[in-house]
């Protein structure tokens, strides 16, 4: 076989690695969907983030409008400081307010957006004033627990004192 | 046997030994690279040779991969109403440890056999020592571009592998079993990043080819030159590539995925 069409050979060949790594790239991953150049950011604050993640979906009325870029802890308040590259197109009014949801019952918890009635609408960099936390699981058993503990315990109390009046 | 003493010394020494060459031989190969790199047509040569036609069997494996894989893991999600996430179970398997790890051990088998068999006769005819007679030096005539080829060819494999594996999952998942199409790509676009995930399957790939076609090379240049020789030589080959690759694998997914 002659040199060049071994090198015609290569040149297909990794040509053909170019392509799959394309093909991972975009169709397979998520480059490609909206970069860093047509977002904006805004910033909610919640005192309990529950499970959420960076790269989570943020939803309003379910279409995904933008993706949580950071979470940190706001040093002075102990609040959980959660940063949103929006996408350009969509601006919500200042007093949207902002949920953190679960998908299903066991899904991933992303940012639910509700629109308000504001004729102004949130700037790039502005914080989201009306949050609501996630729910923890744990917290909601113990509560429920606690509360079927209080009724267990309201039924019988009027017993006691009249057993100890009695004495 | 002589006192057990002697001989578990003798052993450590002999592994101690071993591993010092490999080092030692590892340095003269990475020093011998420059001077291959002044004629690229033998890497290109190499290339062809350890890539191009090892096309077959990689894409192949991929195919048959991904479809097994697709059937397995929507017999095991559908139980729990998930089958759509299959695409993401199917792509990261492939992307971050079947693509590489498959990859590299059919490599071991495909061109790493053949190339410790080539240095081998070589050497058993004389011709490494024929070069070194006319002042060539055979690790940069004929070990540097074998090594180089390797290296280049391996992630260009690997990622054909993945490619044509999700592919093939593709088939089976949505064409035959009737998956939902946008599901299947859209959860796994959701779920896959492009540079922690497929980055480093890639990165684990090149650093499989540096072992595959080292152990290789080196098994090809350290023969004993007699036939039996060449044959434990392409034994061995195999053996020490597939069972480094794993060992290594380990490491490696410890590393770039634990955070």
């Amino acid at each position: 076989m002659g040199k060049k069409s071994i090198e015609t050979l290569v040149g297909v060949f990794v040509l053909l690695g170019i392509l799959g790594l394309l093909f991972l790239a975009f169709k397979a991953a998520n480059l490609g969907s909206f970069g860093g150049g047509d977002t904006y950011t805004l910033l909610a604050k919640f005192d309990n983030i529950g499970g959420l993640k960076v790269r989570a979906p943020v939803r309003s009325a379910g279409v995904t409008v933008g993706r949580v870029a950071a979470i940190t802890l706001d040093p002075k308040t102990y609040q959980g400081v959660v940063r949103l590259d929006m996408q350009r197109v969509v601006q919500f009014p200042i007093d949207s307010s902002a949920r953190i949801l679960t998908s299903g019952l066991l899904g991933d918890q992303y940012i639910g957006l509700e629109a308000g009635g504001d004729e102004k609408v949130l700037a790039p960099g502005e914080t989201i004033k009306q949050t609501q936390s996630a729910v923890v699981l744990e917290s909601l058993i113990s509560q429920f627990l606690f509360n079927k503990a209080a009724d267990a315990g309201a039924t019988p109390a009027p017993a006691a004192p009249a057993n100890g009046g009695k004495k | 046997m002589t006192n057990p003493f002697t001989f578990v010394g003798a052993r450590t020494i002999e592994v101690l030994r071993a591993l010092g060459h490999h080092a030692y031989f590892f340095v003269a190969l990475l020093r011998s690279i420059p001077t291959a790199l002044r004629r690229p047509l033998l890497v290109i040569q190499q290339v062809h040779a350890i890539g191009n036609l090892s096309l077959l069997i990689i894409m192949a494996s991929g195919l048959a991969v991904g479809f097994v894989l697709a059937l397995q893991s929507y017999y095991a999600l559908v139980t729990y109403g998930a089958s759509e996430s299959l695409g993401l179970l199917v792509n990261l398997s492939l992307v971050r440890e079947l693509g590489p790890v498959v990859t590299a051990l059919l490599f071991a088998g495909r061109a790493g056999t053949s190339l410790t068999a080539e240095i081998g006769l070589m050497k058993a005819g004389e011709q490494l020592a024929a070069m070194e007679m006319m002042a060539i030096d055979p690790k940069s005539r004929v070990l540097a571009p074998r090594f180089l080829g390797g290296i280049v060819a391996m992630p260009v494999l690997a990622v054909l592998f993945s490619s044509i594996g999700i592919l093939g999952a593709y088939v089976v998942a949505v064409r035959l079993i009737g998956v939902d199409d946008g599901n299947f790509w859209s959860i796994m676009q959701n779920g896959v990043d492009v540079w922690r995930d497929v980055g480093n399957g890639i990165l684990k790939s090149i650093v499989f080819g540096v072992i595959c076609t080292f152990v290789a090379v080196y098994q090809g240049y350290e023969t004993q030159a007699t036939p039996e020789g060449v044959a434990h030589a392409t034994t061995r080959t195999v053996v020490f590539s597939s069972l480094s690759v794993l060992a290594m694998d380990f490491v490696l997914t410890a590393l770039m995925f634990s955070h």
